[in-house]
């Protein structure tokens, strides 16, 4: 079961996206296995006879959809993204695990995210020793991975222009009610603007599957993103 | 009372200014009418007045008190909505949105004069105008077929009370009766409304008539999420749907209500239901206001949805001929508020930001199986073009399928709250 090597997570730029900081990064199943024990151990078990705890076991995680292990009761906001196909590779496993709400905005997980990518890295190494699917070679799906969209300071320091943002949230109006309901589609009103500038160049990267988000955010400038951030933030203020 | 008080001074504005002296806004608040209260109509007043504080002065002329929205009444018709669900009122655009509803008839508009004529005589003066007035039937479309026919074979594609007729009759179908449709020739509000009411017809009579038959009568080769719809009509309603296309035919048909058949390619077929979805135009209002080209549809310019032909007029949704966009609630919503910032700006002075557009279109298949095709759009020097699109696959799971459906009916609040207040 324990594979125990060390696996280099190579940089694919097949989705073109901007090259990251990181070209290549090792990751150390060893060093991994004590960020699980200080992080996650808590809450979630791996390895044999793991069991569904206050997080769901975390047995062949690679290549399964969210939300999918039997008996566990899912946010609804986890169970959403599952259904609208989102499943644990490498690359949105490294999305959640560095900030779980910009992958999975009202997920259950209090857990704030690993900023630090070479404990990630090594996590997720971990990990993988115990997913039923390793396929270990290291470009192949699911463990291959492009590059997470990073946010460059530069973009997480544009300061919104509400008003412009008002007029681009009425696109967003159509579906998603102000007042905060959420029946069927889910609430945007009231997140914290890094929270919904995160969330919504997630979609734009195609990390996030929805496929409307998507094309929405997909069209959105990094200042029309941070104008609508803006906007939203303070609705009912 | 503020109603025909404001209609009252409008129409003798320009003679007697003395009298907006008791007016509380008095008589300066450009003016901006509206015609029509759907998804283009209702949107862009509620728009104008929620974000110009009281700096214009609204009418919005509608001729129903309580609107039923087209869009659903196709899951009414399948048994998963009421009636009474799809009816929106008009009372928070009035009492909370300051927006001056006026249910009547618009019948006519002087372009140079710059007044719309109403039904009951009255005159109400703009500054801008906004036609929203969704779609007319060409007539002689369908051969047989006419408005005075619509009892007998409904088109049930307004919304309103033609659906209630529709329901009745299927219904009342005989144990193993025919359902017919003829479906309209490109391009009609909806792309894929007749298709998705085949699904829901089909829903309901599997349940109640499950020996029932549907014909479908089509002019087009193909239509709008047709792999998924026929995917979905293999799956729940096995050998109960027909479709017959140009190639066999169903391009070339004759209605004959009095006696119930449509005779297809020459030959007479007796039906139990028949509802005919005829060839479309812009509504009524944006002919007599000379907006429509040749087609009968209405031009306007991509980036604000003013019409072409007047710098005064602006087409919303279903009556304009716009580019890429289908006619859809959705999509006159989202052009709404474009022409919205595009209006305040012209009369207030407002920041206008660039036009985006959008749609999206959820129909369901059957129960708990929802589809969706939709597209991002942007203005080019010719019209409004798609930019990005997506749609539903084909073996989709049935989570998915659930998540959409879901995400239909979340859709359908926030729109008409969007439109509604």
């Amino acid at each position: 079961m324990a594979w125990g090597f060390r696996f280099l997570l190579p940089l694919t730029m097949a989705a073109g996206l901007a090259p990251a900081a990181m070209a290549e990064i090792l990751g150390d199943p060893a060093r991994g296995a004590e960020v699980f024990a200080r992080d996650c151990k808590q809450c979630h078990m791996v390895g044999e006879g793991a069991k569904n705890r206050i997080g769901p076991q975390l047995n062949g995680v690679y290549g399964r959809r969210a939300a999918s292990v039997d008996g566990f009761t899912y946010s609804k906001s986890m169970t959403r993204m599952g259904n609208d196909g989102l499943t644990w590779t490498i690359e949105t496993l490294d999305a959640y695990l560095e900030n779980p709400r910009a992958l999975v905005s009202a997920t259950r997980m209090s857990y704030r995210g690993l900023a630090d990518l070479q404990a990630r890295h090594d996590l997720m190494a971990y990990l993988r020793d115990y997913s039923d699917k390793p396929q270990n070679i290291p470009e192949a799906e699911p463990t291959a991975i492009r590059s997470a969209p990073e946010l460059p300071p530069e973009i997480l320091s544009i300061k919104g222009d509400a008003e412009y943002g008002e007029y681009l949230s009425s696109e967003c109006s159509t579906c998603h009610q102000k007042d905060g309901s959420d029946a069927g589609i889910p609430s945007i009103t009231n997140w914290p603007e890094e929270d919904f500038v995160a969330a919504m160049h997630a979609y734009k990267a195609k990390l996030r599957p929805h496929p409307v988000m998507q094309m929405m955010a997909g069209r959105l400038s990094a200042e029309e993103i941070a104008a609508l951030a803006a906007f939203y933030a303070k609705i009912g203020e | 009372m503020t109603i025909n008080r404001r209609l009252f001074i409008g129409t003798l504005a320009s003679a007697t200014a003395a009298l907006s002296a008791p007016m509380v806004f008095g008589q300066t608040r450009p003016r901006v009418v509206v015609v029509g209260g759907g998804a283009g109509g209702a949107t862009v007043a509620r728009y104008m007045a929620k974000d110009s504080d009281g700096a214009l002065d609204i009418t919005l002329i509608e001729p129903s008190r309580t609107y039923y929205t087209c869009f659903f009444s196709n899951l009414y018709l399948g048994g998963f909505r009421t009636y009474e669900s799809l009816g929106h009122s008009y009372g928070k655009l009035a009492a909370e949105y300051a927006i001056n509803v006026v249910h009547d008839m618009a019948i006519g508009v002087d372009r140079d004069a710059k007044t719309v004529t109403l039904a009951s005589g009255s005159v109400v003066p703009y500054d801008k105008l906004v036609l929203s007035p969704g779609i007319d039937f060409v007539e002689e479309s369908v051969p047989g077929w006419s408005v005075s026919a619509q009892n007998a074979m409904p088109h049930a594609y307004k919304g309103g009370s033609q659906t209630q007729l529709l329901q009745a009759q299927i219904a009342a179908m005989p144990e193993g009766g025919t359902f017919a449709m003829v479906a309209p020739p490109n391009p009609y509000r909806c792309p894929p409304g007749p298709y998705e009411r085949i699904s829901m017809v089909a829903n309901y009579l599997k349940a109640n008539n499950p020996t029932a038959k549907i014909l479908v009568l089509d002019p087009k080769e193909k239509f709008s999420k047709q792999g998924l719809f026929e995917e979905g009509w293999n799956k729940h309603y096995s050998g109960m749907i027909t479709r017959i296309g140009p190639d066999m035919g169903g391009a070339v048909i004759e209605a004959r209500p009095d006696t119930m058949e449509i005779i297809v390619d020459g030959e007479a077929e007796k039906v139990d239901v028949c509802n005919v979805i005829p060839a479309q135009r812009a509504g009524q209002i944006a002919t007599i206001a000379g907006v429509t080209n040749d087609g009968g549809w209405a031009p306007v310019h991509a980036d604000s949805m003013l019409s072409k032909a007047d710098e005064n007029i602006y087409v919303l949704g279903d009556s304009s001929a716009q580019g890429d966009m289908p006619k859809s609630g959705f999509s006159a919503n989202s052009q709404a508020k474009v022409a919205a910032n595009h209006i305040r700006g012209a009369l207030t002075g407002s920041r206008v930001f660039p036009a985006k557009y959008s749609n999206t279109c959820w129909s369901l298949i059957a129960a708990e199986d929802g589809v969706k095709v939709g597209a991002s759009y942007e203005p080019t020097p010719e019209k409004i073009a798609s930019v990005e699109s997506f749609i539903s696959q084909t073996g989709e799971d049935a989570a998915l399928r659930k998540t959409t459906y879901e995400e239909s009916l979340g859709w359908y609040e926030g729109i008409t709250t969007d439109m509604f207040g």
